[in-house]
């Protein structure tokens, strides 16, 4: 049983081959980890896989069906939902508006709905509006629903893209760094949230992240590229210890190739 | 969520819209009485500003997709309605009898034909072009503005350079008063704040802050352009059409590019984004424009200095994207306890 399926995924850029046959398999339910260290492909993967990127070569299966050469807004239907690592939030937008944004499966009327203020119109707001709600309160941003979300803390603006994310109502979520610029606190605190997403939201998630604390604590399967290619893959304890992962974080001893060794 | 608290009220709405279209003809006759014909003309040309602007910014200020041709779709308007008033009227007259209600029928139904083939257009440029992004579009609409005019300079069934005026000597009707001009004002300016205080209005300012993101959230944003670009030139389309029927004839001369470029002066002045600010910047055009004729050569000048002033003054435009505080601008229909 496999959610997302990556097959020899190749993706170039004039002469940089960015990703060379790069291969894995999410399981559902489960939190897998992406690393590597930086320029090695990562997000590369993410642009490939939600349709920034047209893949070069390969495929992308996601439940059921191929997403290679569909566009983003698609494959957000789909079900697959993500966030950025340079933030992207609407910044002039409030908080509550940026996660309702996302909810086109929640809203049945349409445009002229709008225009005579019709009670379906009504009722999509309301149900809108409920549902950013029940998200930012998962993400603990819910005193800040009103806030313009171009003025929240950084970390704050993190978990806004994630419960902008959830909106979409995703069977997937692609975190891109969600870590990134948060304090050992709400580091624990993100790692907590991301288990209950999967836990009670029942969401499959893919987790790029430099901090390794919360890589190893959360993800149940680690992925690690670099240079465009997968080095190694395994549980966190395996990663740990791997030689070629310890080489491509730390360098090597000798200027010698690395023992052609595969991926499990 | 069917809820009661969400049943439109209609009645009341009935009764406020009845009073606010009374309110306009009381007004219109305050106007009529008070006031000399050349500051009529001023309050008629601010109220068409208003609805220029106030489309307009619906596309370049909440969606952030800058148009720069605008005085095309207004010219599409404008000669589609004369074209459609003039060869309308006879008919409607022999429907209904000659008077004040048949005047008031083909008026009403002209504007609407200029509205649907500005909006028609607007959906044949913005198709292709919309995907292009900044400079690029404004570009493309820059150039659609020129090619309306020149084909209006050369279509001899429509007069040429020398304009349309109808088939009488006495020129185009001037069915356009303060009444009309004010129920249109509010007609559009209610259309864009209903689309715009809605998931669609919510999606196409997600579209200007970030396009990429906006994407990845499933937003249709091919669709959503094309559709404020088309409402937008609708709107462009009845200004032009009340334009047309405010004088015995339109030039081609009328909708040159410095016609878009006042209409973008509009919005920027009064705050890209912001309904109320279009209008204000609407109507602040109109009136210092106006008022600076009898300095002649001196006012443009003299108008250019003022943009500068105001945009090192204030560069975010006198509202910003703030709204208003008035009740009809509230941020939509959230009634206390939905949450």
């Amino acid at each position: 049983m496999t959610l997302l399926a990556l097959d020899r995924v190749d993706k170039v850029f004039g002469g940089l081959r960015a990703l060379r046959a790069v291969s894995f398999e999410v399981a559902p339910k489960s939190i897998f980890g992406l690393i590597g260290p930086n320029g090695a492909g990562k997000t590369t993967l993410f642009n490939v896989i939600t349709g920034v990127y047209r893949p070069d070569g390969g495929h992308v299966r996601f439940d059921g069906s191929e997403l290679g050469g569909l566009a983003p807004a698609r494959i957000a239907e789909l079900g697959v939902a993500r966030t950025f690592q340079n933030i992207r939030l609407f910044r002039a937008m409030t908080v509550e508006e940026n996660v309702m944004v996302a909810g086109h499966k929640l809203q049945r009327s349409g445009v002229l709905s709008a225009i005579f203020r019709t009670t379906s119109h009504a009722n999509d707001e309301s149900a809108l509006t409920k549902r950013a709600r029940e998200l930012l309160a998962v993400l603990g941003l819910n005193e800040h629903a009103e806030d313009v979300a171009g003025s929240l803390p950084y970390g704050s603006q993190r978990r806004l893209e994630i419960a902008r994310a959830l909106m979409l109502g995703p069977k997937l979520l692609l975190l891109d760094e969600p870590a990134a610029g948060m304090n050992s606190a709400e580091a624990r605190e993100l790692e907590r949230q991301i288990r209950f997403l999967r836990d009670e939201l029942g969401v499959t998630i893919v987790l790029v992240e430099h901090n390794m604390s919360v890589v190893m604590s959360v993800c149940e399967r680690i992925h690690v590229v670099d240079h465009g290619e997968t080095i190694a893959e395994g549980t966190p304890a395996e990663i740990k210890v791997h030689p070629r992962v310890l080489a491509a974080y730390l360098g090597q001893e000798t200027t010698a190739d690395p023992p052609g060794e595969d991926a499990p | 969520m069917e809820t009661a608290a969400n049943k439109p009220r209609w009645a009341l709405r009935a009764l406020v819209g009845a009073g606010a279209v009374a309110l306009i003809f009381a007004a219109g006759l305050g106007v009529q009485a008070g006031f000399v014909e050349y500051v009529q003309r001023i309050i008629l040309l601010a109220g068409i500003n208003v609805i220029l602007a106030v489309g307009l910014n619906l596309i370049n200020g909440t969606t952030g997709q800058f148009s720069i041709g605008h005085a095309g779709f207004m010219a599409v308007g404008a000669y589609a309605a004369a074209f459609t008033g003039v060869h309308l009227a006879p008919h409607v007259a022999a429907a209904l009898g000659a008077g004040g209600v048949a005047d008031a029928v083909t008026f009403n139904l002209a504007l609407l034909v200029g509205a649907l083939l500005a909006g028609a257009t607007g959906v044949l440029v913005g198709l292709p072009s919309l995907r292009l992004k900044g400079d690029y579009l404004a570009i493309v609409t820059l150039g659609f503005g020129e090619i309306i005019r020149i084909l209006l300079n050369n279509a001899q069934f429509l007069g040429a350079a020398t304009g349309y005026s109808g088939d009488s000597a006495a020129g185009l009707p001037t069915y356009t008063s303060f009444f009309w001009v004010y129920f249109w004002v509010l007609v559009v300016v209610g259309l864009v704040r209903n689309v715009t205080f809605s998931q669609t209005g919510r999606s196409l300012i997600a579209i200007r802050e970030d396009e990429i993101a906006a994407e990845a959230m499933a937003t249709p944003t091919t669709r959503l352009k094309v559709l404020a670009f088309t409402l937008s030139a609708a709107t462009a389309g009845i200004a032009g059409g009340l334009f047309a029927h405010m004088q015995s004839g339109i030039r081609p001369e009328d909708f040159k590019f410095d016609k878009s470029i006042d209409m973008i002066v509009m919005i920027i002045v009064g705050g890209l984004g912001s309904i109320s600010g279009a209008a204000i910047g609407g109507i602040f055009v109109a009136v210092t424009l106006e008022l600076m004729r009898d300095l002649q050569q001196y006012r443009l000048v003299l108008y250019a200095l003022l943009l500068i002033v105001i945009m090192l003054v204030r560069p975010e435009g006198l509202l910003g994207s703030r709204e208003l505080g008035l009740a009809f601008f509230r941020r939509a229909q959230k009634k206390p306890g939905a949450t």
